[in-house]
């Protein structure tokens, strides 16, 4: 598979497709999309970077191995949260939110970082996986 | 339009467990994500479907203005389906090192419970 | 009192830690315990002797109706002080008996647990703590009599008495929440009140039976008595103290607690007295067999156990009475006996009467307390033992048309634990010493001293009844709801019907004793009989049951996944299938609520239809793969179709991820192998089919019913309000739902190192392996 086009094309698409995955995590509160999705596609940007390079550029790219994005994810996903019990006195998992509108984003709220935390989780669950299963076949 | 989606779920659920029932443990696999795929079509069916009224709020309102369909088992299932992604390679990289240690691929032959090292 | 209970598990605790330092010299301060709680349940007895109940209550599950609510009455003092009287004796005896055993803390620690225990099960006036302590009992004296864990006959015997004592366990436990849910009190006390209730509810007769069932095997009564012997494997300490003066007694403590209760029915009093007098003749007579001392003793206790049982089963005023001395009496000669055994078998290294003789030239003390708790048992005046017999003959004659056989029935196995008690008391001490024993001596004071002691409190209140007349005995007929205390406690009454009876039944035991000697060849002789004995009913009936069982496991059990699945499937289709079709409602499927089929959909099913049927025919890994992939994709596009926009880029993403990872494992994983033959293939498409068939006719009802929305309704209206979000889906994942989803991301993480372990950590181990 490792053709000049799909090698060529990969280059592109990674970024393409990264920040495609991010408009869709930060779309996902009005808008189908959601971390879920969004960690899928941007996994799925790099299995195609890996399929067309080569498994070590893609870990040369990305410094460092994908399964600490789990606890990263993991960490975020609870900070957010136990957020409302610091702040506000609020029960666990209150939402927060920021006042003022943002432009893409929305409104900015706890939500928002629980579901960057879900997004961080997905990608370097399923990274940690298919990495795992091709470098040792 | 339900009735065909029922038989489709029937026929899931069947070939699902069909596939289970054989020996070899690939086709176990497949079954499994056949059953996967079953159940999460069921849940959805369930929750009665409903065509052109995805689950979101319409831009100028604050609420819904015209019927719209089911979100909870929408949000179930997707759930469900990620999580089967995680099932699948766990039972796919189980069944390699099964493979590679038992050396068999009968699971006629696997119903021995002492440890091969 | 609560302390007081406790006081005894906190010493075992207590040995956990500090148990080295209590070895040797020092074990005997452990004596200290027991000796405390003595005095503290003496300080009680002007109180209860004056009416008074005292009690504590302190809630512990009330909404179950558990309370730690403790009563000291009559009846509870009178067992508090034989437990920790006895108790100190025994704790004082064991220094020195297992002075040199490596695991003497261990032994120590047991005996406390199982004081606390025994002293929580007879102050209790909660039937469920009561219960609680009625198990620990139990538990503890499992370890006292596996004590010597390094025989297999002892751990055997432990099991056994577990077996017979723990299911009398859960007899009481069924018992005590039937009667509670009858009398809607947890506590004994205010039951009393409501006996009347109780006796004419339809579960009066399961009740009595249950608790019957308890206190028969807890007390050996025939025919669970089988394991009170096998219980003699026990250090004799054990045996002195629970298998003769305190466990045994919990099951005569449980009848007489619930005398005013329950008793008073013909069911109660018939049983009681059938029972009773079945056991104690027949252990009576197992006594002439044995040529152990401690299997002598054992088979005695069962018989005066029985003798109590009977006594209550008559339940009059004479006969209660009788009870209460008896167990006094009992408690006093049996626990002698017992020790002294035990100083026999510590000296001389042997149990066995045919070889001891004599022993009083070298033992003299020892023989004093032998001889005076014979007497006390044979029931020779002035001994308190003589007050005990007196009250039994005096309460069978009163019986009416069935005195006269409960008389002689009490009168012959009154002989019988005479002559028991002469061969445990008398026969190894008189006589010409053997050789072999010529070099026996006197154990150390803390041995000895204890049974003379017992034997001389015998002899003390047989002379001055008066001691434990009004301050003991009374209080406890008081306690089992007869009121009024007529029967005083006299040495002498004169010569009349009562002291004929005493005197044949002195003379006969003892001319008994002189004609009749123990040999092994009676013994063997009876064991010939052993095939019809409890003890193998219900050793081969465990037995059978195991074998069963094994049978039964490997039928089910058998290893093979696909019998697994195929047992559960067809269990599931034959009945959810049956239930289903004998409804005679046809299933109600309104096609018109149904939405409309549109050329397209029917496309997109064919499509998904023919694909699945690929995946099961597919010959190469690589078909099935494909397929499996075009069936996620078709469920995508029928997630675009009903509007389940997030559902179909999720499902799109994980299919190709799925297909991707088939891709790079598929050449590693084993050959695409069709095994299974024709027949096996039409059996197992035969099921799938059906259980397909089944969720299909499921669904399709299930659609035909109305539905609630309620929960779904919520979430989409409070969706912007609440959460600030318009993709309500996503709202329930981050926000509604959020802990779930933090749960399921945990989830995820747990099977990505599932997978990371399972192929990396394991190959560095099998590298390892191949360096080795």
């Amino acid at each position: 598979m490792k053709t000049i086009i799909i090698r060529t094309a990969s280059n592109y698409m990674l970024p393409l497709l990264l920040v495609f995955s991010v408009f869709i995590l930060l779309r996902g509160h009005y808008l189908p999309g959601g971390g879920f999705v969004g960690g899928l596609i941007a996994s799925i940007a790099f299995v195609l970077h890996a399929f067309a390079n080569g498994l070590g550029d893609t870990r040369k790219l990305l410094h460092f191995h994908p399964g600490f994005l789990m606890p990263t994810g993991l960490a975020l996903a609870f900070l957010s949260g136990i957020s409302p019990l610091v702040f506000t006195g609020e029960p666990f998992m209150t939402g927060l939110w920021y006042p003022e509108h943002l432009p893409i984003v929305g409104n900015l709220g706890s939500a928002l970082f629980f579901d960057i935390g879900v997004y961080l989780v997905v990608q370097g669950v399923t990274l940690t996986i298919i990495f795992t299963i091709s470098e040792s076949t | 339009m339900e009735i065909l989606l029922a038989i489709i779920i029937g026929t899931l659920y069947a070939s699902g467990i069909y596939m289970i029932l054989r020996r070899s443990l690939v086709k176990l696999i497949i079954g499994i994500i056949l059953l996967g795929n079953g159940a999460n079509l069921l849940i959805f069916l369930l929750g009665r479907i409903a065509k052109g009224a995805p689950p979101i709020i319409p831009e100028e309102s604050n609420v819904f203005l015209d019927a719209y369909s089911d979100p909870l088992p929408q949000a179930l299932i997707l759930t469900a389906i990620v999580i089967s992604f995680g099932l699948q390679s766990f039972a796919i990289v189980l069944v390699k090192r099964a493979h590679k240690v038992v050396k068999t691929d009968d699971l006629d032959e696997m119903n021995a419970t002492d440890e091969y090292s | 009192m609560l302390t007081a209970i406790l006081s005894g598990f906190i010493f075992s605790v207590f040995l956990v830690f500090a148990g080295k330092f209590l070895k040797g010299k020092l074990a005997v301060l452990s004596a200290l315990v027991p000796l405390a709680l003595f005095v503290y349940f003496l300080s009680f007895l002007p109180q209860v002797a004056g009416g008074e109940v005292i009690r504590q209550e302190i809630s512990w599950v009330p909404t179950l109706g558990l309370d730690l609510n403790f009563a000291l009455d009559g009846l509870s003092l009178l067992f508090s002080l034989l437990i920790t009287g006895i108790g100190f004796l025994v704790f004082a005896y064991t220094a020195e008996y297992l002075k040199e055993h490596d695991y003497l803390d261990r032994f120590y620690g047991y005996l406390g647990m199982f004081m606390g225990a025994m002293l929580g099960l007879v102050l209790s006036d909660n039937l469920l703590s009561m219960f609680i302590f009625w198990e620990l009992t139990s538990i503890s004296s499992f370890f006292l009599i596996g004590f010597n864990n390094t025989s297999e006959a002892s751990r055997k015997s432990a099991v056994l008495a577990l077996a017979i004592t723990g299911s009398g366990g859960f007899l009481l436990l069924a018992g005590a929440l039937l009667l509670g849910n009858v009398a809607g009190t947890f506590n004994i006390s205010e039951m009393l009140a409501l006996s009347p209730e109780i006796i004419s509810s339809e579960y009066y007769i399961w009740i009595v039976i249950l608790l019957f069932g308890a206190a028969f095997t807890k007390s050996a009564q025939f025919p669970f008595h089988f394991w009170l012997p096998g219980a003699m494997k026990a250090p004799t300490p054990v045996s002195t103290y629970l298998h003769s003066a305190t466990m045994v007694k919990a099951g005569i403590y449980l009848l007489l607690r619930f005398t005013p209760v329950l008793g008073g029915e013909d069911i109660w009093n018939t049983t009681l007295i059938s029972v009773g007098g079945i056991t104690m003749f027949y252990a009576a007579v197992h006594t002439l067999f044995r040529t152990d001392l401690k299997g002598v003793l054992a088979y005695s206790t069962i018989s005066v156990l029985g003798l109590l049982v009977f006594l209550i089963g008559l339940g009059t005023q004479y006969a209660l009475t009788a009870a209460a001395v008896y167990i006094v009496v009992h408690a006093l000669y049996k626990a002698t006996l017992f020790l002294i055994t035990g100083i026999i078998d510590h000296e001389t290294g042997t149990r066995d009467v045919t070889r001891l003789s004599g022993l009083r030239k070298v033992m003299m003390p020892v023989a004093v307390a032998g001889f005076l708790a014979a007497l006390s048992s044979a029931g020779m005046p002035p001994f308190v033992g003589f007050i005990g017999k007196d009250l039994v003959y005096e309460s069978t004659l009163h019986m009416g048309s069935w005195s006269i056989f409960l008389t002689v029935l009490a009168i012959a196995t009154n002989i019988l634990v005479l002559y028991a008690g002469f061969v445990a008391g008398i026969k190894p001490f008189t006589g010409k010493l053997p050789n072999e024993h010529k070099k026996v001596h006197l154990p150390g004071m803390l041995m000895w001293l204890p049974p003379v002691i017992l034997a001389l409190l015998g002899i003390i209140i047989g002379i001055f009844p008066e001691i434990i007349n009004d301050s003991i005995i009374a209080p406890v007929v008081n306690s089992v709801g007869l009121e009024g205390n007529e029967v005083h406690l006299k040495l002498w009454h004169g010569f009349n019907l009562v002291l004929g009876l005493s005197a044949i039944t002195l003379a006969v035991g003892i001319l008994l004793y002189v004609i009749f000697k123990p040999s092994a060849k009676k013994e063997r002789g009876i064991a010939r009989l052993d095939f019809i004995a409890p003890l193998t009913l219900i050793t081969n009936f465990g037995h059978g049951f195991k074998v069963f069982s094994n049978w039964w496991t490997r039928i089910f059990q058998n290893g093979f996944l696909r019998n697994y699945v195929s047992t559960i499937i067809l269990f599931l289709v034959v009945l959810v299938g049956y239930s289903l079709f004998s409804d005679q409602n046809e299933i109600p499927i309104d096609l018109s609520s149904f939405s409309r089929m549109t050329y397209y959909e029917m496309i997109i099913m064919g499509i998904m239809f023919l694909a699945i049927l690929f995946v099961v025919g597919a010959r190469s890994r690589l078909t099935a793969v494909v397929a499996m992939g075009v069936v996620g994709y078709a469920i995508c596009l029928m997630f675009v179709i009903y509007s389940a926009p997030d559902l179909a880029m999720t499902q799109f993403s994980i299919d190709t991820l799925t297909v991707i990872l088939f891709v790079l494992v598929l050449s590693s994983l084993p050959k695409y192998l069709s095994i299974s033959d024709y027949r096996m293939k039409v059996v197992d498409g035969v099921l799938s089919i059906s259980f397909g068939i089944l969720i299909t006719l499921i669904s399709l009802e299930v659609l035909g019913e109305p539905v609630n929305k309620e929960i779904s309704n919520f979430y989409a209206d409070n969706a912007y309000v609440l959460a600030k979000g318009k993709n309500v889906v996503n709202v329930i994942l981050v926000d509604f739902r959020g802990v779930d989803t933090l749960m399921e991301i945990s989830v995820l993480t747990i099977a990505a190192l599932g997978v990371f372990s399972l192929l990396k950590l394991r190959l560095r181990r099998d590298d390892r392996e191949l360096k080795d």
